[in-house]
């Protein structure tokens, strides 16, 4: 089940912030990451990302909650990195049989994890303090996003649940039918296909009626939108913009003093 | 306040070769409350879309005219609100006050006036809650009332009704119809399609049937409509007041068991359950909605795993399977024994026509070609399917769908069928018909549970009843003989 709704303290000072600027910010500290293939520069980064976690009242437990399946899937890369990397550079740290682990590869595996963990773990972070609502209202108003685009992509949305009890009632009415896969795995294929199929065609006579609904009431009358629920960018959210660029620009200076830096191009 | 007119209206929906709607000619008042009328097919949701302005020129071809207050109804679209079916796809916001609002940022409306509109449009269709209530947390009843407010707040001069209640329980529908009485203006033009006559009486002064093939059958006052021509309108399937039909009810008392729930659960969607299914009778399943009587439906089917309890199939069902639970066998061997019809017959469509539909469950139990044909030709013959036998499906209207989702589960001769709201929305003439069908199945030796909101079904057909209450409320599942 995927879960999307807010789990931070609604009150807490940066979850407050506006949405566009807290999804600018996560973008900016993600991007300049990207640039170095070091762990120190990511370490840094996360350390960082920890540390203001309060301030978006998001408590370290519920966040753990919410990456798991990114911490699982960072030991799995760490492990099979470490174990098959062709790289076997710098000096041997373990020798155990076939297994043989090396500095050099330790350390691009560890940076590439980390990497993974600092860019994913703002937009974790955005996700857990920001309602659906409260972004569309802020793209369309604070980043001029086209409103047809923004409030159909949130009125969709909305559907997503459904598609998991529809996916259940199909194979429920399937195997009513007679029609199940047993363990042959071509059949298996074949139904899971067909059931895929008639998901889909559901989904766009489903998304079809709401498109209509929502021009009923006007959506598509042309006459420019009014908002209901104003979404302001203050200097507040300047800040928060500058200040992780500001950060990540720091990571990375860091990283150079240390002479670790690795440019990913060049 | 707004007024209709149409003259010689016809629409044909493109890539199709008849008029989903032709030869109408009618003059609406500003102020009047019409109740349009006909069987399925009659092209009645065409016709409030062509007046909702929701039929674009591109998508079909016009015959005729229709105008709102003179303009094009394209024209006219801020004068017009239109409250659909089915809530699930008409709410588009998460919070019930901002989809409330959605509307008015559509059409302009400035921002200090938003939120006053939003809050007297909830308090006028007497929504419960306050405006953050979640779209999601809300019954379907409550769902359709957010909807009406949402069409309310708008103004709209005209306001059409498609079928508002057909997807709620009797207690929510009773909510819908006192909410369009109390919050409709005393000048809005109403324009309501609705299948159960009887209750959307009250809300109308004057009745439009249209006729299938095209043009308007009869309009007039309720009273007026009803007693000329009653008869003429019950047999083109109308359902017309008054008119009830005969009771079907078991002539035999009912034999061996087929199927017993012994404290049958799952929470929290269904709280324990005892139930035993007899041949040759017909249980009705009924409770509001969020019972868990859809949950039931699928345990007896065998098609979901029991949480609490167990349900068991006699000898005389399931032969030396009996000691498995149905959920654990094959489909081929579940569908031999029980048939399950659900609720929205699409889900259960599985090929590209109706023929190789009905043909699908024998062959899966293995029947030979020549015993597939025979069995395809009487159920098409059956159940006045023969002409569509070539078609699609998906393209059927929703009687047709009906007929055939219940053929399909038929088609594998199961003693035991269970559906899920057979009657839902189908006009008099389809809901005679599935009623005869059940009561010669049921008097066959068939056993039927069939989970229904449909108090004229439970009246007509039902044996025994067993009522749910939701499963967060206290309960004592009932089991009394001939409601």
């Amino acid at each position: 089940m995927i879960s999307v709704q807010p789990v931070a303290r609604p009150g807490a000072p940066l979850a407050r912030r506006n949405p566009v600027a807290k999804l600018a910010a996560a973008l900016v500290f993600s991007f300049v990451l990207i640039a170095t293939l070091d762990p120190v520069a990511p370490a840094i980064a996360i350390a960082v990302e920890l540390a203001v976690l309060p301030l978006f009242g998001v408590r370290y437990g519920v966040l753990a909650r919410r990456a798991w399946p990114l911490l699982a899937s960072a030991g799995g890369i760490l492990v099979s990195l470490v174990l098959f990397a062709a790289d076997r550079s710098g000096p041997v740290l373990v020798e155990a049989g076939p297994v043989v682990v090396t500095q050099g590869v330790l350390v691009t595996a560890l940076g590439l994890v980390l990497r993974m963990l600092a860019v994913a773990l703002p937009g974790i972070v955005v996700f857990a303090t920001t309602d659906a609502t409260d972004l569309a209202d802020a793209l369309i108003q604070n980043a001029k996003a086209p409103a047809r685009f923004a409030i159909g992509a949130l009125a969709a949305f909305r559907l997503v649940p459904l598609l998991e009890q529809e996916w259940r009632m199909i194979s429920m009415a399937r195997r009513a039918r007679g029609v199940d896969a047993g363990r042959n795995p071509v059949v298996r294929l074949r139904l899971f296909v067909s059931t895929a199929f008639a998901l889909l065609v559901g989904a766009i006579r489903r998304g079809t009626r709401l498109a209509v609904a929502m021009d009923a009431r006007g959506f598509d009358a042309g006459t420019p939108r009014t908002v209901a629920r104003r979404q302001r960018f203050t200097r507040a959210d300047g800040l928060l913009v500058a200040g992780a660029a500001a950060l990540a620009g720091a990571a990375l200076t860091v990283s150079v003093v240390l002479g670790t830096f690795r440019p990913l191009i060049g | 306040m707004s007024a209709v007119v149409l003259r010689g209206f016809g629409w044909r929906h493109a890539g199709r070769r008849q008029w989903a709607v032709r030869g109408v000619d009618l003059r609406i008042e500003a102020g009047e409350r019409v109740l349009l009328l006909g069987p399925s097919g009659a092209g009645k949701s065409t016709l409030l879309a062509a007046l909702a302005g929701l039929l674009p020129e591109d998508s079909g071809e016009q015959e005729g005219t229709v105008e709102i207050d003179g303009l094009d109804p394209r024209k006219a679209r801020e004068r017009v609100g239109i409250v659909f079916q089915d809530p699930e796809t008409q709410l588009v916001m998460a919070r019930s006050g901002d989809d409330v609002a959605f509307g008015l940022e559509n059409r302009g409306v400035p921002a200090e006036e938003i939120w006053p509109r939003v809050d007297e449009a909830l308090r006028r269709v007497g929504f419960p809650y306050h405006r953050d209530r979640p779209t999601a947390a809300l019954s379907g009843g409550e769902q359709q009332r957010l909807a009406l407010a949402g069409a309310l707040a708008l103004r709209p001069g005209l306001l059409l009704l498609d079928e508002p209640t057909a997807n709620l329980d009797p207690a929510g529908a009773a909510l819908i119809r006192r909410a369009v009485a109390d919050a409709l203006d005393a000048d809005t033009t109403l324009i309501l399609v609705e299948h159960r006559v009887t209750e959307a009486l009250p809300l109308v002064d004057r009745v439009v049937v249209l006729e299938p093939g095209g043009g308007v059958r009869v309009d007039g006052p309720p009273e007026a409509v009803f007693a000329a021509h009653g008869d003429a309108l019950a047999a083109a399937g109308v359902w017309v007041p008054g008119r009830g039909l005969p009771p079907r009810h078991a002539t035999a008392p009912p034999g061996e068991a087929l199927l017993t729930a012994d404290r049958l659960g799952l929470p929290p969607r269904l709280a324990h359950t005892d139930l035993q299914v007899r041949a040759g009778e017909a249980v009705a399943v009924l409770g509001p909605n969020g019972a868990g009587k859809s949950t039931l439906a699928l345990l007896l089917g065998g098609l979901l795993r029991p949480g609490t309890g167990a349900v068991i199939a006699a000898d005389a069902l399931a032969g030396r399977d009996a000691r498995t639970p149905p959920h654990r066998w094959r489909a081929p061997a579940l569908a031999r024994r029980i048939g399950s019809v659900f609720q929205d017959p699409e889900h259960q469509f599985v090929t590209g026509t109706v023929r190789e539909e009905l043909a699908l469950g024998p062959r899966r139990t293995g029947q030979d070609e020549t015993a597939v044909r025979a069995t395809v030709d009487r159920l098409l013959d059956r159940l006045g399917l023969a002409r569509l036998a070539g078609a699609n499906p998906y393209t059927l209207s929703g009687g047709e769908a009906r007929r055939l989702s219940v053929a399909t589960a038929l088609a594998t001769a199961p003693r035991l069928l269970i559906c899920d709201e057979p009657t839902f929305g189908q006009d008099r003439r389809t809901w005679r018909e599935l009623v005869d069908l059940f009561a010669e199945l049921r008097d066959a030796g068939h056993g039927l549970v069939a989970v229904t909101h449909d108090p004229d079904f439970v009246a007509a057909l039902a044996d025994r009843t067993l009522t749910l209450e939701r499963a967060d409320r206290v309960r004592t599942p009932d089991s009394e003989e001939r409601p």
